[in-house]
């Protein structure tokens, strides 16, 4: 025991005292939090835009106001004539015009018709369809509130609801994606690397020549990045609830247990990959473009599994933050139990012990 | 375990049970390529062994085999009584081990080195201290340096203490003194000398055949073979030819001319001079002077000399090679 005591006061020597592992562990979770926080949102806040109004009476004005009052929009120019609107568009100064025709308000009573043109930078074609979309809304309501408010007119109306995620927030997506992501990082790639690193170094063969045990080495090798990966699991999982607002609104303790169980998936899947590798290159390059982007790309972390062409689909289940990234949302967002996740938490049992299976067999008590 | 001593006929007459390490027909390669092949020898215990070699010539690979980190492809290799192959957790138990490459954490520091490889072999620095207390004590004043930031001489010296600190039986140090300076390698040789008086078996690996003589008894090995095993001393007795140490001031040509030599064996330029081997009494002083007289050589002087380990070694790297 004071052997493995030792073996673990060294790996955290080696943690604490090489820049290159702190920033991984504690630099990119903190990064990544900020980056899906804060940069790479889908939500339209303070969107650009340019307001023409060759009407100007009551209602264009109204209407006016309430799109720049809904927080969604802020008015950057009011060009004068129609041959600004490229140059507007073209520096970015503005991301959309809207555009009232003479008559507004006339045409709209007498004819109970009237048009507004929008404008759209489609050089972003998501932010041009959602900038669009929200504007799109803003009328129509305007239109029914302000107008129709005592007519009863024929046709179905449409009430949605969001369920699970009332308000379309992007947290409630990124936040259990990013657990999944950044475990794999820390538990998978620092393993595989950590373990890559003894061998290039010329340590290993001493380690082999000592009376240690292979379990000795893999657990001391194991235990510091798990109990790392939990402690960085909770930093994203607080930061989630307290500063995005994302629920946990199923058990807590079996949200844990889960997370538990994949780091557990991703530390077998390290101590596999450093079974292959000699260096801590070939260890950084496998687990960084074998096993991040997929598990980025092809996890459902942002683009939905169905939708993949049949193959794509295929490689998306054998990665395992695809069916970690489902428990989590079940758990989190839509309350649910054992009842419905107990499917994936098999496969990432069964994949785990697939892993220490192939370990097991491929670690060598001898060089070569 | 049932084990069967077989007794080597060299060794019949005396007490085969004393020996630390014994390797017979031990035979390994790597694809196509031969790196040991069937290597037999023995180290008594307490003895300082030297395998030399240069670089390629097998000694990692034997090494490596009786620290049971490889598999041989044939033969067998012991360590006091231990299978190389089977009780190679014993082995490990009962050996130091100091490989060609530094080998220590250079992010740790001298001491976290030091305590990190006692406690993984069960034992602490002061249970120990006393067997490495010359060496350690060089070391001490930078005791909280990491060991990256060492000099070579100082990186030598952790190693050494690390691969002593458990009270190993047997210490099997792989090229210890190469990249090291001349003073720090002096020093080495004296630290061994002192483990051995201590009673420890030393197999140690050297391409520097200049060390050669600070070994009890030494193997030459090139290639993956074997072509001598024996004391110093005997092996240099042992040189059946002529040596002469012929020096000049124009190395090359004077070597070009002393190619044409009638019946010579070999010329070889080592450190400033020219080592010329001929037969046994071929040639004298007088001959060979005249023959480099007759080539207008003139500023060039012929003395007979000892043979080194470096002469022992090239003759029967020749003679090995007119052979094949």
């Amino acid at each position: 025991m004071s052997r493995f005591l030792a073996f673990l006061r060294k790996e955290f020597y080696h943690i604490f005292r090489d820049p290159r592992t702190r920033i991984i562990l504690f630099g990119i979770p903190i990064a990544q939090l900020m980056l899906f926080g804060y940069v790479m949102t889908n939500e339209v806040r303070n969107v650009k835009v340019a307001i023409v109004d060759h009407s100007k009476d009551d209602l264009s004005k109204r209407l006016s106001q309430q799109l720049l009052s809904s927080g969604f929009f802020q008015l950057a120019a009011i060009p004068s004539s129609e041959s600004d609107y490229e140059s507007l568009f073209r520096s970015g100064k503005v991301k959309e015009i809207v555009v009232f025709e003479p008559d507004f308000a006339i045409n709209l009573i007498k004819e109970g018709k009237a048009n507004i043109q929008v404008l759209a930078d489609a050089s972003e074609p998501n932010a041009a369809q959602l900038t669009v979309n929200y504007t799109t809304a803003i009328v129509n309501n305007f239109v029914k509130n302000e107008l129709m408010k005592n007519q009863v007119l024929p046709g179905i109306n449409i009430k949605v609801r969001m369920l699970f995620n009332e308000n379309m927030r992007d947290a409630y997506n990124f936040i259990p994606g990013l657990i999944a992501v950044i475990l794999m990082l820390i538990s998978a790639m620092m393993t595989a690397i950590t373990i890559a690193r003894e061998k290039e170094m010329g340590t290993m063969e001493i380690l082999l020549a000592s009376p240690l045990k292979p379990i000795q080495i893999i657990l001391g090798k194991v235990v510091p990045y798990m109990i790392l990966s939990i402690v960085s699991a909770l930093v994203v999982l607080a930061l989630g609830m307290l500063v995005f607002n994302v629920p946990v609104i199923g058990s807590f303790a079996l949200l844990l247990a889960e997370i538990l169980l994949y780091i557990f998936l991703a530390l077998t899947l390290g101590i596999l990959i450093s079974t292959f590798v000699d260096s801590q290159l070939t260890a950084m390059a496998i687990s960084g473009f074998v096993l991040m982007l997929p598990s980025i790309l092809l996890s459902g972390f942002i683009f939905p599994v169905k939708n993949m062409p049949i193959p794509l689909q295929i490689v998306a289940n054998l990665m395992p933050p695809r069916w970690f990234i489902e428990i989590n949302r079940t758990v989190m967002l839509k309350g649910g139990g054992l009842n419905e996740i107990w499917p994936n938490t098999l496969v990432l049992m069964g994949m785990s012990a697939l892993f220490i299976f192939i370990s097991i067999r491929k670690f060598k008590i001898r060089l070569q | 375990m049932v084990r069967l001593n077989w007794v080597c006929p060299e060794k019949s007459n005396s007490n085969s049970g004393s020996n630390m390490i014994e390797v017979k027909d031990i035979h390994k390669q790597y694809g196509d390529t031969v790196a040991l092949e069937k290597i037999s020898l023995s180290v008594d215990k307490g003895e300082l062994f030297g395998l030399i070699g240069p670089d390629g010539a097998g000694k990692t690979s034997l090494m490596r085999i009786l620290m049971s980190l490889l598999l041989p492809d044939g033969g067998s290799a012991s360590m006091n009584g231990l299978d190389v192959v089977t009780d190679y957790k014993k082995v490990r138990t009962i050996t130091g081990y100091m490989p060609g490459r530094f080998s220590l954490y250079p992010d740790l520091t001298v001491e976290e080195n030091l305590r990190f490889f006692a406690t993984v072999f069960g034992t602490t620095i002061q249970e120990n201290y006393h067997l490495i207390k010359d060496i350690y004590q060089q070391i001490e004043p930078f005791k909280t340096r990491r060991a990256g930031k060492l000099s070579g001489g100082m990186k030598q010296k952790l190693a050494l203490s690390c691969a002593l600190i458990h009270k190993p039986e047997i210490l099997i140090l792989d090229e210890p003194t190469t990249g090291v300076d001349a003073v720090s390698r002096k020093e080495f040789w004296e630290m061994l000398k002192r483990l051995k008086e201590m009673g420890i078996t030393i197999l140690v690996s050297t391409p520097y055949m200049d060390e050669a003589s600070m070994c009890d008894r030494i193997a030459l090995i090139q290639e993956g073979h074997l072509m001598s095993v024996a004391t110093p001393q005997a092996m240099i007795k042992a040189f059946s030819e002529d040596l002469w140490v012929v020096r000049t001031k124009k190395i090359y040509p004077t070597a070009k001319h002393l190619g044409q030599l009638p019946s010579l064996i070999s010329v070889n330029s080592i450190g400033q001079v020219l080592h010329l081997v001929t037969p046994r009494g071929k040639h004298s002083v007088e001959s060979i002077s005249q023959f480099l007289f007759q080539n207008d050589e003139t500023e060039v002087s012929v003395e007979p000399a000892e043979a080194t380990i470096e002469d022992v070694f090239i003759l029967l790297m020749n003679n090995r090679k007119s052979k094949s």
